[in-house]
């Protein structure tokens, strides 16, 4: 029944050291044989059934990744189809782009549970299994809608939402043009004016594009800054998350020497941590140099963990330092649970206005875990807003949206062979409809609610 | 109450306006024994509001009730008195034909091919039950105790259900234009156990032309082209009538606003729900208040007639504002009210209990059609009309086929596939948007899409049907030919392209790709060919339209043929949604409700998700794996 390939990462996003991406499919051998070079030349649509390689993935003349490539051809595979699995290093950033290099060539996105659903139809799975495969695509799209919906009240799904809304008013302006030709109070959908629309829709999506092809977020992280007054734990916080956290790289020395930049991932969100600990404090300067610091990183930062000690009171360089973070993205941190409160909580209630306080003792290695949830969750809700912020990470959107740069093409090449509007307007909704799926708003009568809300028709 | 006998048939038509008519037409033609049961005989096919038929999208739907080989497009082809092709600066997908209507002439032509069809009975009744035995319809009772007997029943009760007409404080049981209302066939619906839905829609007033002064008015005419509908047409009327546009003042839109308070669509009189693309002059004016004037078309309602139809004035305000309203319009300033208008209320059934062939789930046999199915306009109760009136025709005769129209086959499937499918909140109005193929949906090639189905139908005549198989093989041979000639770059052709503006041609190119430059159309490529004399105007306008668009015809019919493998599997009537592990609730409820027939209509309910139709997809391949793995 289904004819084309489909590709998915299989392995969990963002954990283990090794991320594979599977394809399945008649195509799926000549697909990833075109992008693989391997040392010895050899080509993997001569390779054996069962048989891994190792060589180089190749986007033209751009490497990807370094990987090994399983190749198994039906039907002895799950899906009785051809199957290639490239193993490549974990982490959202090389599976992402692993898999974001196979769809680009001719694979298409797997929907939740399709292989599964594939190896069913080809009479993989017996009978008695029907009942859990269903459950199967059931859990998966739930987990897909979850991760949807967390991106969906993101800066992402917000962006897209004001660009879908802007193309939506030219399709009921087209519309109304068409359906009640004699109205007099609305401007006709002209070649010129589409094309202007078109031309703007298709520098937003770019735009889009180009933040996830650099990838920046991903490869860089959400620079964060650790700041706080001496001995309140920063480095201590530091050297815990790295810790815990594998970090990918150590002990980076900062441009300017003053400061420790760490990499650390958490839970899949990658973090550059930077902190002030490797100032030197001499008495005298103590308080300045800190202040002075602390100024510039936060100035730098995309979030900022402000460390408290809870075994003593407020002072007012922390005040001050409250001050400076006045309206930026940040974790009000009280370590040192483990000695006696001594801290003015509904004080440090009042400063934090609203932004989240977490509580932990890195001594006694307790509150570590809801540090790292409360940062994940900033990051997945959107709330993180970096200077030079990925919108865009996750292939299924890449390839959505690349899907509708190409409508928009259509319709700039439409334009200049002169197809009436209303032809256009076939491609025009297509992109609205593409983008539609990456937000999972789709409902096709918000159109027809746009022309009655927009203009005053009727007879 | 004494009842009497009144006769056995094959098929009951309950109604006789524009879906009665069409489903009583159908139904005879094909062979059955049909009788048309109506309150009242002097209303066959009457306008209660606007006197057009046609428009965007609507004029579409008419041609294509014309290739099945209804008469709508034949009617009005006669007793128009102004007709228009619209959009044509657009492309040819949205182009479609409006007809002003003599309203009169309309009903009489009507009445008379009802009267003339050898297999159907006319008779005037208010059906006020219907027989039903275990669960199958077999027959209505009227009021006067006349029982008729048949093995389908189609109802077309348009807006007459428990009718109520509104205007300002007054209220009253009516039905369209001070017609009965049928109030005890609504209850005994009811008592039947059909989900009854409140709708509400208007009219605006009528005023004597003689007292207009025009002047002040803007003429609107129609087409000098003669135009028709019906691709069977051979004369056309050349002596048309002009309408008039003029619009509301301020003093319009004060009068409405000191009046506020006494329309009963603010005082809270009025509960059902209007259509938003048909609001009332008050609505326009509260919900667009910053707009300071609205167009108002002035439309004769005949030719034998005084009485002007005020398009853009429809209101429910009481009878003394609305003269004042009038007079407020510029060239209304004298006018004399000849009707007020009003707001009516009426009953609807809510369509999700249809079958896409409208046979309603509930009762076996029954069919609706029309205005009842929550619609509104009379192309769209039109096209409902013969679909209904066909497949109770088919089921009568005992064809074991039923008729159902894809989305990609026709406005008609849109139309019918979102009524059942997706229910309907208000009364619903085809617009383009609706179709997702309307470049396959074209006013042009209505014939090309539906004649064959028509003809399989019965309702074609061997002679058109013949007129049409040719007209499709000259369209072929001459696409085909235009493919295979070269045009080389000579003079004449280069002369010919720098006259329309076009960049000169470097190599000899194939006429069929020449023909897709934007200002280049067939007369151009005629001219630089040998001709086919024996072509017509309209084989010429397709082979453009095809050629022309070859590249979106052909992304859209990709499109269609990604979703046959949907449309294709059909989902058995029986099937126990409740025993389908992993469907998610909301589904679940909405698919029992839908009953969707195929997994295509499945997905198109609202709540229905691509994960559940995988799931669906994977339970209704259980028994054809479970075959193959026993084997």
């Amino acid at each position: 029944m289904d004819t084309d390939t489909i590709a998915a990462i299989s392995t969990p996003i963002g954990e283990g050291a090794i991320g594979i991406v599977r394809l399945s499919g008649k195509d799926s051998i000549p697909i990833v044989d075109r992008l693989f070079k391997s040392p010895s030349g050899k080509r993997l649509k001569d390779a054996k059934t069962h048989t891994i390689h190792y060589g180089h993935l190749y986007d033209g003349d751009v490497l990807v990744e370094e990987v090994m490539v399983s190749v198994m051809k039906g039907p002895k595979t799950f899906t009785r189809e051809d199957v290639v699995e490239i193993n490549c290093h974990g982490g959202i950033v090389s599976v992402n782009r692993v898999l974001e290099t196979v769809l680009a060539n001719g694979a298409r996105l797997a929907e939740p549970g399709e292989f599964t659903k594939r190896a069913f139809m080809n009479g993989r799975i017996d009978l008695s299994q029907a009942e859990a495969i269903m459950d199967l695509i059931r859990a998966k799209t739930d987990r897909a809608m979850n991760v949807a919906l967390g991106q969906m009240e993101g800066r992402l799904s917000r962006m897209i939402r004001k660009l879908r809304s802007e193309i939506l008013e030219v399709l009921a302006q087209v519309e109304v043009n068409i359906d009640y030709p004699e109205y007099d109070d609305v401007e006709e959908m002209t070649h010129k004016l589409l094309k202007e629309k078109a031309l703007f829709v298709k520098q937003e999506i770019s735009r889009l594009l180009d933040t996830a092809k650099q990838g920046k977020i991903l490869r860089e992280g959400v620079a964060t800054a650790i700041i706080g007054r001496p001995n309140v734990g920063k480095s201590s916080l530091l050297n815990s998350f790295a810790r815990e956290n594998k970090a990918i790289v150590t002990d980076i020395p900062g441009t300017t020497r003053d400061v420790i930049e760490e990499y650390v991932n958490i839970k899949g969100v990658p973090l550059k941590l930077i902190d002030t600990a490797g100032i030197r404090e001499t008495d005298d300067t103590v308080e300045r140099i800190g202040v002075e610091r602390s100024r510039k990183v936060v100035k730098e930062a995309d979030l900022i963990l402000f460390v408290l000690s809870n075994n003593e009171q407020l002072t007012e360089e922390d005040r001050l330092l409250f001050q400076m973070i006045q309206g930026m993205e940040a974790i009000i941190v009280i370590n040192k649970t483990d000695l006696p409160t001594k801290i003015d909580i509904k004080e440090v209630e009042r400063l934090a206005e609203g932004r989240p306080i977490v509580y932990l003792s890195l001594m006694e290695d307790r509150g570590l875990e809801q540090l790292e949830n409360t940062i994940t969750s900033k990051f997945f809700s959107g709330e993180i807003e970096t200077n030079d912020f990925t919108y865009v990470s996750n292939a299924r959107h890449i390839s959505l949206l690349k899907e509708a740069l190409k409508s928009v093409d259509d319709v700039l090449n439409g334009i200049e062979a002169g197809i009436p509007v209303d032809i256009l307007q076939i491609d025009m909704t297509k992109i609205w409809e593409t983008l539609g799926e990456i937000t999972g708003d789709t409902v096709h009568d918000e159109l027809i609610n746009q022309l009655f809300s927009q203009f005053c028709l009727g007879k | 109450m004494n009842t009497y006998e009144a006769g056995s048939f094959d098929v009951i038509v309950v109604g006789a306006g524009h879906a009665g008519s069409e489903a009583a037409l159908a139904a005879a033609k094909i062979g059955a024994k049909t009788v048309m049961v109506t309150i009242n005989l002097d209303m066959v096919a009457f306008m209660p509001c606007n006197p057009s038929i046609g428009g965007p999208a609507k004029g579409i739907v008419v041609r294509e009730i014309d290739a099945l080989g209804g008469a709508m497009a034949k009617v009005i082809d006669k007793t128009h008195i102004q007709m228009r092709l619209l959009n044509t600066g657009k492309g040819p997908a949205v182009r479609a034909l409006r007809a002003q209507a003599d309203k009169v002439m309309y009903q009489r032509e009507m009445k008379r091919m009802l009267e003339n069809e050898p297999n159907l009975t006319l008779m005037q009744g208010m059906v006020e039950q219907l027989l039903v035995e275990d669960g199958v319809c077999k027959g209505v009772i009227t009021k006067t105790g006349a029982i008729y007997r048949a093995k389908t029943v189609v109802i077309t009760t348009g807006t007459f259900l428990r009718g109520e007409i509104i205007i300002g404080e007054l209220k009253y049981s009516s039905g369209p234009n001070n017609q009965q209302p049928s109030i005890r066939l609504s209850e005994h619906l009811e008592e039947l156990g059909f989900e009854l839905m409140r709708f509400k829609t208007g009219t605006p007033p009528r005023i004597n032309s003689r007292t207009i002064d025009y002047s002040k008015t803007e003429i609107q005419p129609g087409d000098p082209e003669p135009r028709a509908f019906s691709y069977e047409t051979t004369e056309f009327i050349t002596d048309q009538l002009p309408c008039w546009l003029t619009y509301t003042t301020e003093k319009t839109h004060q009068i409405i606003d000191a009046n506020l308070h006494r329309s009963p669509m603010f005082s809270g009189m009025i509960k059902g729900t209007g259509p938003r693309y048909c609001p009332s002059i008050e609505d326009k004016i509260v919900r667009f208040h910053d707009k300071p004037r609205h167009q108002i078309f002035l439309e004769p309602e005949g030719r034998e007639t005084e009485e002007v139809y005020i398009q853009g004035l429809s209101t429910s305000l009481p009878e003394e504002i609305q003269h004042e309203m009038i007079a407020s319009v510029p060239g209304l300033e004298n006018a004399k009210m000849m009707r007020p208008g009003y707001a009516i209320e009426y009953d609807a059934i809510n369509p999700t209990q249809l079958w896409p062939t409208l046979e309603t789930k509930l009762i076996k046999n029954l069919y609706t059609a029309g205005q009842i199915n929550g619609t509104s306009g009379y192309e769209e109760a039109a096209a409902q009309g013969i679909m209904a009136g066909i497949n109770a025709a088919f089921r009568a005769l005992g064809k074991g086929e039923d008729l159902i129209l894809k989305r990609s086959d026709a406005y008609i499937g849109v139309l019918i596939d979102d009524l059942v499918t997706k229910g309907v909140q208000e009364p619903y109005r085809l617009l383009t948007s609706r179709a997702e193929y309307r470049l396959l949906l074209r006013h042009d090639n209505a014939d090309l899409r539906l004649t064959e189905l028509g003809y399989k139908i019965g309702l074609i005549s061997e002679d058109r049907y013949k007129k049409f198989l040719e007209k499709k093989s000259k369209i072929e041979q001459e696409m085909k030919r235009l493919k295979n000639i070269i045009i080389k770059p000579n003079e004449k052709t280069q002369q010919l392209i720098k006259k329309l503006g076009g960049t000169e041609l470097k190599d000899g190119v194939r006429a069929s790709d020449l023909l897709k430059r934007p200002e280049v159309h067939f007369e151009h490529i005629k001219q630089l060919i040998t001709p086919d004399p024996t072509l017509t105007p309209e084989v010429e306008e397709q082979v453009e339209i095809q050629i022309k668009y070859e590249g979106y015809i052909d992304k859209a019919l990709q499109q269609v043929d990604r979703m046959k493998k949907m449309e294709d599997k059909k989902i058995p009537i029986d099937i126990d949604y409740d025993a389908i592990p992993g469907l998610a609730n909301e589904a679940k409820e909405n698919l029992k409700k839908v009953q969707p027939l195929t997994l295509a209509q499945a997905s198109r309910i609202s709540g229905v998700n691509p994960a559940d139709i995988s799931i669906l997809l994977v339970y209704l391949e259980q028994g054809k794996i479970a075959k193959v793995s026993t084997k």
